[in-house]
């Protein structure tokens, strides 16, 4: 086939083409023709780069990868095209039987040759695209046409049919379940097979309301998507399911490996796919790279930035010859954190920083924020040892606006928006009220409580502007719902970053913006021996943090566990995270029997 | 800085009394056998097949009693990560893979002379490793400046323990029994038999336990801990120093004897007694490049 349909009829029309190609400002657009249809195929970037062909799904038309192709354009020669009956491309004559994916590989390989003749492409598919994706990338004749495969929210049908096999065939409670919920979220593939009913309602009501229901529901920002060719689109689009989906899921192949590297990027909250569809990939796909996103169906509208970084890294990965990148990131939550930007304050010493060594082994690129410039530097370094693409050290004191203004100019400007922000610098002061003098009080809350605020309020806005999600999380205390007569200055500052964390937590809630605040407890850190103690002498303030230093040092509770739990939280979505037994204890106590710990707080251990 | 750390004992090497002359002399022969044994590692090796080969090694080399018997940690192991109970030492299937850190510890005893070092390396390449390595030399050096000001054994300890902190590392020689970071070793009688317990020269361990009869009376202790019987002046005598880095699944040590004089001098009243070791050497060829 690729010979024969690979005859280009257009001329690249360059101005025509960006002119008439909807949100794809720059693109130069040619016709390929191939079986007696005309695919609309348009391009940007330079052709000399390695080609990245876009395939995108149902009912959309190429310019669901808009933003994404942008991002992407001044790295590599980006190709994308309106598949059969899409969009400004020609619809088969009947629509019966012309959507089978033995004729979208056709398609594929004739676009394939005719931009990118001499090298295989970098083969990137959502939804039927990544369907088709997966059909291309596992038949013999395109063989040696691919170099890369990035799939997200489209299984392979041959796959699916011997997952679904799998699972009717030996039920466990667990697979029927995974069963039960796969066959609810496919409701729609039903609905597509009934005839006619479909077509009508694509071409009156739903297509009206199409834009608005992606807009309240799935949260895709506005634009120049979807484009005036929806109802049409979506109404041939329906063959699609019924010339594949029954014969596929029937008798699926049993030869569908894939024949070329595989990036599996999972939205975790799809509607429509299970992320439990992936669980056996690896037996087709060897070396598959497991990516997970925490959003919805439409992840080229939505997050098309970490998209970007995904795919252009993958792709760079492959075509410098997998390059044995010195230090792989294979820490927990690697599919999750990878390539993302997490900035850590107070990052030099304990939590902070086994914080920001538990992200770089999940291998993001990292932040290390402290005052203390050796220790923020050390962090920065170590960081990259052991699995972070990137880390640099900034020193700034997070209770000074100004400077917090300025890091987060830089930090935009430099190294793009944080994905997520770690408010977790604080120290510590013991004393009791009527002792704790107003400078005292006043240093405690700028750094612990203005420190976050800050954080929160000129890296959170950053982050809610750019509207492709993020995580915020704030290292509070469990002294934030302990009370004691020992700490009530540092108990106060907590408290409120633990009421500002779950407000911020409501308020951000909407933009895909998760807010956490942790609660530690008694951790073995240094902020004992830095704490201040109200009250006393110089030297009894001295035996007092030693004395603090070595009980937590009994205690022994390692800063790891909590930076785990971070991490934990951030993928959960954890509003308050308790972290040590104590501070569970207390937690729970808060809540059910607040009396106790009221009186717990009369109690002054001998320091 | 380089006057404190040059490790040269009083005057020239050879001016070594007798006895320190054996102590360096086992010492390197087991610095020796760490470097053959290491050069014989390759994927696929277990923790025990090392341990073996430490010990065969050294027998065949006239080694009849051990102050303890060869250790191999290999991987996560080298940073005791989820070590609990001290049987946890003891060599286990672990298998060796490229990439990976190990660490080979023993305590041949020779012509009455004992000897404990640690060595410490990786199968390729390991920058993390390296780092550790590199960031051990800071420590070398801080004990031996502190043990020549006199400083309390508990409060070296734990300026130890917070440029560990400071380096970003966990003080894993915290795992060892009792958490030292030295132990004192002696000259040790030779008999016909030497049996071990727990993997311990039996010997040896009554010479420890004889020393800390006697420090307990005198306020010192041949253990050198981070707890209040550590809360005195460097003792004089040999003190196998063993400071043990551990960072999220790799660690590194080195362990060799220092040794403490009563001289007033500061330059004679301690050092290492051996500068041609392999960690040494590594620095040196580094600083050099």
């Amino acid at each position: 086939m690729s010979g024969a349909g690979a005859g280009t009829s257009a001329e690249a029309e360059a101005e025509a083409g960006a002119g008439a190609a909807a949100g794809l400002a720059g693109a130069r657009e040619r016709w390929v023709r191939t079986g007696g249809i005309e695919l609309c195929v348009a391009e940007l970037g330079d052709p000399a780069q390695p080609t990245v062909l876009l395939v995108h799904g149902y009912p959309d038309s190429k310019e669901v990868w808009s933003e994404v192709a942008r991002g992407l354009a001044d790295r590599f020669h980006v190709v994308l095209y309106d598949v059969r009956g899409c969009g400004r491309s020609t619809a088969p004559q009947p629509l019966r039987g012309g959507f089978t994916l033995e004729k979208l590989t056709d398609d594929f390989l004739a676009v394939a040759d005719a931009v990118s003749p001499d090298h295989p492409v970098h083969l990137v598919g959502h939804d039927w695209g990544s369907v088709q994706g997966w059909e291309f990338a596992t038949v013999r004749r395109t063989e040696g046409r691919i170099a890369t495969f990035t799939s997200m929210s489209g299984p392979s049908l041959d796959h699916f049919g011997h997952w679904i096999k799998k699972r009717t065939v030996r039920p466990t409670p667990r697979r029927a379940a995974q069963l039960l919920n796969q066959s609810a979220k496919s409701w729609y593939v039903y609905m597509l097979h009934t005839p006619v009913l479909p077509e009508l309602a694509w071409k009156g009501p739903l297509g009206k309301r199409w834009p608005k229901i992606l807009q309240r529901v799935e949260k895709v920002p506005g634009g120049d998507y979807p484009t005036a060719s929806l109802p049409t689109d979506a109404a041939h689009g329906a063959w699609l399911y019924r010339d594949n989906v029954l014969p596929r899921l029937r008798r699926p192949r049993a030869d569908a490996y894939a024949h070329c590297p595989v990036q599996l990027i999972t939205p975790t909250g799809d509607a429509f796919l299970s992320p439990r569809l992936y669980d056996d990939l690896e037996q087709w796909a060897p070396h598959l790279v497991r990516r997970t996103l925490p959003a919805k169906h439409w992840v080229p509208r939505t997050r098309p930035d970490q998209l970007v970084s995904w795919i252009g890294e993958f792709i760079t990965a492959k075509e410098e010859g997998d390059p044995a990148r010195q230090v792989v990131a294979n820490g927990a939550y690697a599919d999750r954190f990878g390539g993302q930007l997490v900035l850590v304050t107070g990052a030099a010493g304990g939590i902070g920083r086994a914080t920001a060594f538990a992200f770089a082994e999940a291998g993001a690129r990292v932040i290390a924020v402290d005052r203390d410039a050796e220790g923020a530097a050390r962090t920065a370094e170590m960081s990259r040892l052991i699995g972070a693409p990137q880390a640099w050290a900034e020193v700034v004191d997070v209770s000074d606006e100004t400077a917090m203004e300025k890091l987060a100019d830089k930090v935009h400007a430099e190294y793009g928006t944080v994905d997520v922000l770690v408010n977790n610098a604080g120290i510590g002061l013991s004393g009791s009220f009527l002792q704790t003098g107003t400078e005292d009080w006043k240093k405690v809350l700028d750094v612990n409580l203005w420190g976050v605020i800050h954080g929160c309020r000129i890296f959170g806005r950053r982050m809610a502007d750019r509207g492709q999600g993020g995580h915020i999380v704030n290292t509070a205390s469990a002294a934030a719902f302990q009370p004691s007569k020992l700490l009530p200055a540092y108990s106060t500052s907590k408290a409120a970053v633990l009421m500002l964390s779950e407000c911020l937590r409501a308020e951000l809630a909407g933009q895909g913006i998760g807010v956490s605040a942790i609660c530690p407890g008694l951790v073995n850190t240094g902020i004992t021996s830095t704490a201040r103690f109200t009250g006393v002498s110089a030297d009894e303030e001295k035996r007092r943090q030693a004395r603090a230093a070595r009980l937590y040092g009994l205690r022994n509770y390692p800063p790891e566990k909590v930076a785990d739990a971070i991490l934990r939280a951030v993928v959960r979505n954890q509003a308050v995270v308790p972290v040590t037994p104590e501070a569970r204890g207390a937690h729970l106590l808060s809540r059910f029997a607040p009396r106790v710990l009221r009186a717990l707080a009369r109690f002054e251990p001998r320091l | 800085m380089a006057s404190v750390t040059s490790a040269t004992p009083p005057g020239a090497a050879g001016e070594l009394t007798a006895g320190l002359r054996g102590f360096r002399e086992v010492q390197r022969l087991a610095y020796a056998c760490a470097e053959a044994v290491a050069a014989q590692l390759k994927p696929g090796v277990t923790e025990r097949a090392a341990a073996r080969m430490q010990r065969e090694w050294l027998r065949e080399r006239g080694v009849r009693d051990w102050f303890h018997l060869p250790f191999a940690w290999f991987g996560d192991r080298t940073a005791f990560v989820n070590f609990r109970v001290p049987l946890q030492f003891f060599p286990t299937h672990r298998e060796l893979e490229p990439g990976m850190a190990f660490i080979l510890d023993m305590a041949p005893i020779h012509n009455g002379y004992t000897a404990d070092i640690g060595y410490s390396g990786c199968l390729g390449l390991n920058p993390v490793h390296d780092r550790l390595l590199a960031d051990l030399e800071a420590h070398r050096e801080l004990i031996l400046r502190e043990v020549r000001e006199r400083r309390p054994l508990r409060e070296i300890y734990a300026d130890v323990d917070r440029l560990m902190v400071r380096q970003g590392y966990a003080n894993r020689h915290r795992a060892y029994p009792f958490g030292v970071i030295a132990h004192k070793v002696d000259r040790v009688r030779q008999r016909r038999w030497s049996p071990t317990l727990f993997g311990f020269g039996t010997r040896s361990l009554r010479g420890l336990a004889s020393d800390a009869l006697h420090g307990h009376r005198d306020g010192w202790s041949p253990l050198w801990s981070p707890y209040r019987f550590s809360d005195h002046p460097p003792q004089p005598g040999l003190w196998a120093v063993e400071p043990h880095l551990g960072f999220r699944g790799t660690g590194a040590k080195f362990e060799e004897i220092l040794v403490v004089t009563d001289s007033k001098d500061p330059q004679e009243s301690a050092f290492w007694l051996d500068d041609d070791l392999p960690h040494v050497r590594r620095r040196q060829e580094e600083k050099a490049a």
